[in-house]
């Protein structure tokens, strides 16, 4: 299975990837991470770019730092390398819970996670993640840097608010070292993709939930954050009782006509769905609120 | 569209070659250099048939370009005996019979010698998962699981008969440092063995 032909650059800096896609904007010009989602598109004939430029191995879109509170990740981390970052696990616990639910061994070892974010795909595992974790989409173009709230970079089904010629850059997260942060998933028994994910950041002090934030994707065209879940633990105590609440008032602000729906799962189907997994992402929580106090 | 010459380093071996954006590596290594060990199964990143080490990492071959692997380390099934001695996730799949029709195996190799590097005792659960990308459809995956248990235990007592593990530590297992996780792996690091 051969992709159509097409040319290929690769930049090896940041200006010179947005230069190329100037260059090439008659084209339709495609920016190449990991590969793990456009590779396959092209293969089946879903997306025939002209030109592919790779921007995998531009060094200022690597690394994993942490600055003043705030995490910085480059967009060209793979998977494994979030995962083995141990700043990223304290820092942005739901964001590598997400991760780890990603694609399988070897698709987390090629991956971006700007790949991931800046596809857009509403059954990618982290849009949910993205949301909870307050992320901010830093992306570099023509006129300079401009940094996007996660809550406003997603207008629907693979379509974002990242211009023509602009590069997602790094990803920063404000630290939630003091919070829990999990991912529950219903995978598509074939593609592995999410039918409907829940990621959930909480802290919870003394058995009661001091904040919550929960987001989902899978469900709706792109990442959706559950206010009504959240509103239904903050103040409570973190138990069966409130959980169960809780994971009831999931689809209570989401337009359910507009679900996802396809031959795997129906809007319905998906619709009941949220509400499982809502459960099951809070009940993970409640697991791991427990673990580090036992430590302790 | 413009050709590109590439090198890449193959169980040792470096190879120069040209080819279009378009070559996936699996197709460089198989049809341009030889190495047909690698199989290709669903080409669609789902199967794990492809799977080599590219710069240490397993990936699947299907979904990477040969232009991106420029310059790259890779290593394919051909690498994984020295010697004429076959490694011990080879011998382990021998051992317990983790292959029927053998299409999966090199890919299911090479993801396992990729777990283990990272965790040289996984439980069957973390096998499992370590395996997930990889299908199956002759053995039911029991026999892959001991398969690779296998190996991680041979690989085991080729590090202590190195000296790489306290012999005292031996509790009849097979895995001679334990494989709970409360178990102290290295006393000499401090703790007490349980």
């Amino acid at each position: 299975m051969y992709p159509d032909e097409f040319d290929y650059y690769e930049a090896t800096t940041i200006e010179e990837a947005i230069d190329l896609l100037e260059d090439n904007a008659m084209e339709e010009t495609e920016l190449l991470a990991g590969g793990h989602s456009l590779l396959p598109a092209m293969k089946t004939g879903l997306s025939s770019p002209d030109v592919l430029i790779d921007i995998g191995e531009v060094d200022a879109l690597h690394g994993v730092a942490v600055d003043d509170e705030t995490l910085e990740i480059g967009a060209m981390n793979r998977y494994s390398d979030v995962l083995g970052s141990e700043d990223a696990r304290e820092h942005a616990p739901a964001l590598t819970a997400a991760i780890e639910r990603v694609g399988d061994r070897q698709v987390r070892n090629r991956g971006t996670i700007g790949g991931n974010l800046a596809h857009a795909d509403p059954a990618s595992d982290l849009p949910g993640a993205a949301l909870v974790s307050d992320a901010t989409l830093v992306v570099q173009g023509p006129d300079g840097e401009r940094s996007i709230p996660a809550d406003e970079f997603y207008y629907g089904m693979y379509a974002t608010d990242l211009g023509p010629a602009e590069i997602l850059t790094k990803i920063e997260v404000p630290s939630a070292a003091d919070a829990v942060g999990t991912y529950a998933k219903k995978p598509s028994p074939s593609s592995g993709y999410a039918m409907v994910g829940v990621a959930a950041l909480l802290t919870v002090d003394d058995g009661t939930v001091e904040s919550a934030r929960i987001g989902a994707n899978g469900a709706m065209d792109h990442g959706v954050r559950l206010d009504p879940v959240e509103e239904a633990l903050v103040g409570e105590s973190l138990d069966e009782e409130t959980i169960a609440t809780a994971a009831g008032h999931a689809t209570d602000e989401l337009d359910t006509a507009l679900m996802m729906d396809d031959l795997q799962a129906s809007g319905e189907f998906r619709a009941q769905l949220l509400e499982v997994y809502t459960e099951r992402a809070l009940e993970a929580a409640v697991d791991r609120a427990a673990a580090p106090a036992a430590a302790d | 569209m413009t050709e590109h010459d590439i090198t890449l380093t193959v169980n040792g071996t470096d190879h120069e070659l040209t080819v279009e954006p378009r070559t996936l590596l699996v197709h460089a290594l198989r049809d341009e250099l030889g190495y047909t060990g690698t199989n290709v199964g669903c080409e669609s990143s789902l199967c794990g048939a492809c799977t080599v080490h590219l710069d240490d990492d397993a990936v699947k071959s299907c979904t990477v370009l040969a232009v991106q692997a420029d310059g790259a380390t890779i290593e394919t099934v051909e690498g994984l005996a020295e010697d004429g001695e076959f490694h011990p996730v080879q011998s382990g799949f021998q051992e317990e019979h983790g292959l029927q029709c053998g299409y999966c195996t090199p890919g299911m190799m090479m993801a396992a010698t990729d777990l283990l590097e990272e965790n040289p005792d996984p439980s069957r659960e973390e096998i499992r998962e370590g395996l997930e990308g990889n299908l199956c459809r002759c053995t039911g995956y029991q026999n892959i699981v001991n398969a690779v248990e296998n190996a991680a235990d041979e690989m085991h007592a080729g590090a202590v008969a190195d000296g790489g593990c306290p012999a005292d530590a031996a509790d009849g297992s097979g895995s001679c440092c334990g494989s709970d996780a409360g178990d102290v792996r290295w006393p000499e690091d401090g703790g007490e063995s349980e």
